[in-house]
């Protein structure tokens, strides 16, 4: 049995009339790779923003490592180890890997009264950690090169650097090649050989079930299904989302 | 561990080698020009007509880099000719009451605070920098005629025109002073933290804000560094030809937009080098200067200049893109 890094307890939110989430308990362990899935307006995009920081639900508790938290915004999520990665991924393509790793958090090297980049400590620190993703991805090269797969590596690295616990993947699969798939599924493995937690948002049922520990499927801001990858089947969960299957 | 020995020692980055690639192609270019120029003009090697065409870079380099600047974020100042004109205006009016070095100081303190106008309006106010910086040009050039009553200013100082005609380490002062400040510049780009948030905010200024960097503030800063050398170049231009005139710096805007995208910047910001802005300086200059050798009406000059700054996009256009296939 995982130890719970992050429990949600009857999360509800509403935007006006709109019921997005509706008394939500989830609970996320230490390396867990957890997918979440539902159709579009299931409530998985509030789910991930809550989580993430950008809103406070409106009702329920989070729970962080036995603590109750509230975030107020992404600050508060990031301080705990949370990391978002978002499907346009927030990189700046005429920057380097490296530089694009240590946006915002460049390391410096003091000359006499100046503050210099310290590009070689850089490109060895995100050499580093896309060695520790086995990713082929390069520290020198620009983002505006790279392949789909190698993007998500950057992306990802970035949330290494930051030393997440629990980073919440928004649709890494969706907008790239088949071989591009399996380089971030290989990441996401990697990940969670480190113990780190992944809530894996995605639509393609066979991604979810090549890295998935556990599945989560929502529909219409009601959690109806939370099981074991063993105990279930890609049919299964097909009717779920769909609303073929009332629950499981 | 062993077998990555040779990953892990460091390389240089690809941008930089990328930069360095787009500056290296920038010097051939600007060798071939001149090779060109010289078969074509004996008196183009001479001495005497590489000193004409450092002096003439002075002028047009000094705009060109404070440009550089805001080009590398994706905007575009307008203003740097009149700007030029006006703090021109500012400089000789004020050198009876100030001296001339408390005059200078109050021309680049003024063309820094027009720029300061700019960028606030720009990131701030969320006006199009086109828009902030074409109304700033034509405010610019009226306030030169206004503050002047459309009267030139002759009997400038001696002192002022020896930073065109003394010479230091081999080099006239104003062609020193040029390469000095684009070393300098170059220097803070690739190695500043300024620098690499002013590419960031050319290339995901989104990117660049959720990762905490001062965008903001680097974006004015870039419009103020814009005017403050447009106020250099008045400062350069009134002490080459010991004058100064209302219509002074006339154009200059577009001469240093043209030397930026030769020198391979992008209009859309991101990508640029500050030694492709002076080799693109370079080019603009030697040509004008082969075209007057070869005794080209001036009136065609202007569809040769207008040509070549289109046929230069295009080659490194098509260079770039075959160096990333």
């Amino acid at each position: 049995m995982h130890l719970a890094l992050l429990q949600l307890q009857n999360v509800s939110h509403s935007f006006g009339a709109v019921e997005a989430l509706r008394d939500v308990t989830l609970a996320i362990g230490e390396g867990e790779i957890v997918g979440l899935m539902g159709d579009n307006g299931a409530g998985k995009s509030t789910l991930v923003k809550i989580l993430a920081g950008n809103f406070p639900p409106k009702a329920g508790e989070l729970v962080w490592e036995g603590q109750q938290v509230h975030f107020s915004n992404p600050r508060d999520a990031r301080a705990h180890g949370i990391e978002a990665v978002y499907q346009d991924l927030a990189l700046a393509d005429n920057l380097t890997a490296a530089a694009n790793v240590f946006l915002g958090r460049e390391l410096l090297r003091r000359i006499g009264p100046l503050k210099l980049l310290d590009h070689r400590a850089m490109e060895d620190r995100a050499r580093g950690l896309f060695r520790q993703l086995k990713s082929e991805t390069r520290a020198e090269m620009l983002v505006r090169q790279m392949s789909g797969g190698q993007r998500q590596a950057v992306a990802i690295a970035r949330t290494l650097l930051a030393r997440a616990r629990l980073i919440l993947m928004d649709e890494p699969t969706a907008a790239i090649s088949v071989r591009q798939v399996a380089e971030v599924l290989q990441l996401i493995r990697h990940l969670k050989n480190q113990g780190i937690a992944v809530l894996f948002i995605s639509h393609r049922m066979p991604d979810v079930f090549a890295v998935c520990d556990r599945i989560v499927v929502l529909r219409r801001g009601r959690k109806v299904a939370d099981k074991p990858l063993a105990a279930t089947t890609p049919e299964e969960v097909t009717a779920l989302i769909t609303g073929a299957l009332e629950a499981a | 561990m062993s077998t990555t020995v040779a990953e892990a020692r460091p390389r240089r980055s690809i941008a930089r080698w990328l930069i360095t690639q787009i500056e290296i192609r920038m010097l051939l270019l600007t060798l071939v020009v001149m090779a060109g120029l010289s078969a074509v003009s004996s008196y183009f090697l001479t001495a005497n007509n590489l000193l004409n065409a450092m002096d003439q870079s002075v002028v047009v380099g000094m705009v060109a880099l404070g440009q550089t600047l805001v080009i590398l974020i994706g905007g575009i100042d307008l203003s740097v000719g009149s700007l030029a004109g006006v703090t021109g205006m500012v400089l000789g009016l004020s050198i009876p009451h100030l001296g001339l070095y408390g005059a200078m100081a109050l021309a680049l303190a003024s063309g820094a605070f027009a720029g300061l106008i700019n960028g606030t309006l720009i990131t701030f106010g969320r006006v199009a920098p086109f828009v902030v910086t074409l109304g700033m040009m034509s405010i610019g050039r009226s306030m030169a005629y206004v503050i002047s009553g459309a009267n030139s200013i002759g009997d400038l100082p001696p002192a002022l025109g020896r930073l065109s005609t003394d010479v230091i380490f081999g080099l006239p002062v104003n062609f020193a002073t040029l390469l000095v400040l684009y070393a300098a510049t170059w220097w803070f780009l690739s190695r500043a933290k300024g620098g690499r948030t002013l590419y960031a905010i050319g290339s995901n200024a989104e990117a660049a804000r959720v990762a905490g960097l001062s965008i903001r503030l680097w974006s004015v800063l870039a419009y103020v560094f814009s005017g403050l050398m447009s106020a250099v170049a008045a400062i350069f231009l009134a002490s080459r030809i010991l004058s100064i005139d209302p219509i002074g710096g006339n154009g200059l805007e577009l001469d240093a937009i043209a030397a930026v995208v030769i020198g391979g910047a992008s209009l859309f910001g991101g990508r640029g080098s500050i030694i492709g802005t002076l080799f693109g300086v370079f080019i603009m200059v030697f040509i004008r200067n082969g075209l007057n050798l070869l005794n080209v009406s001036p009136y065609w000059q202007g569809t040769a200049i207008g040509s070549i700054i289109i046929a230069a996009v295009l080659v490194e256009r098509l260079l770039s893109g075959r160096m990333r296939g």
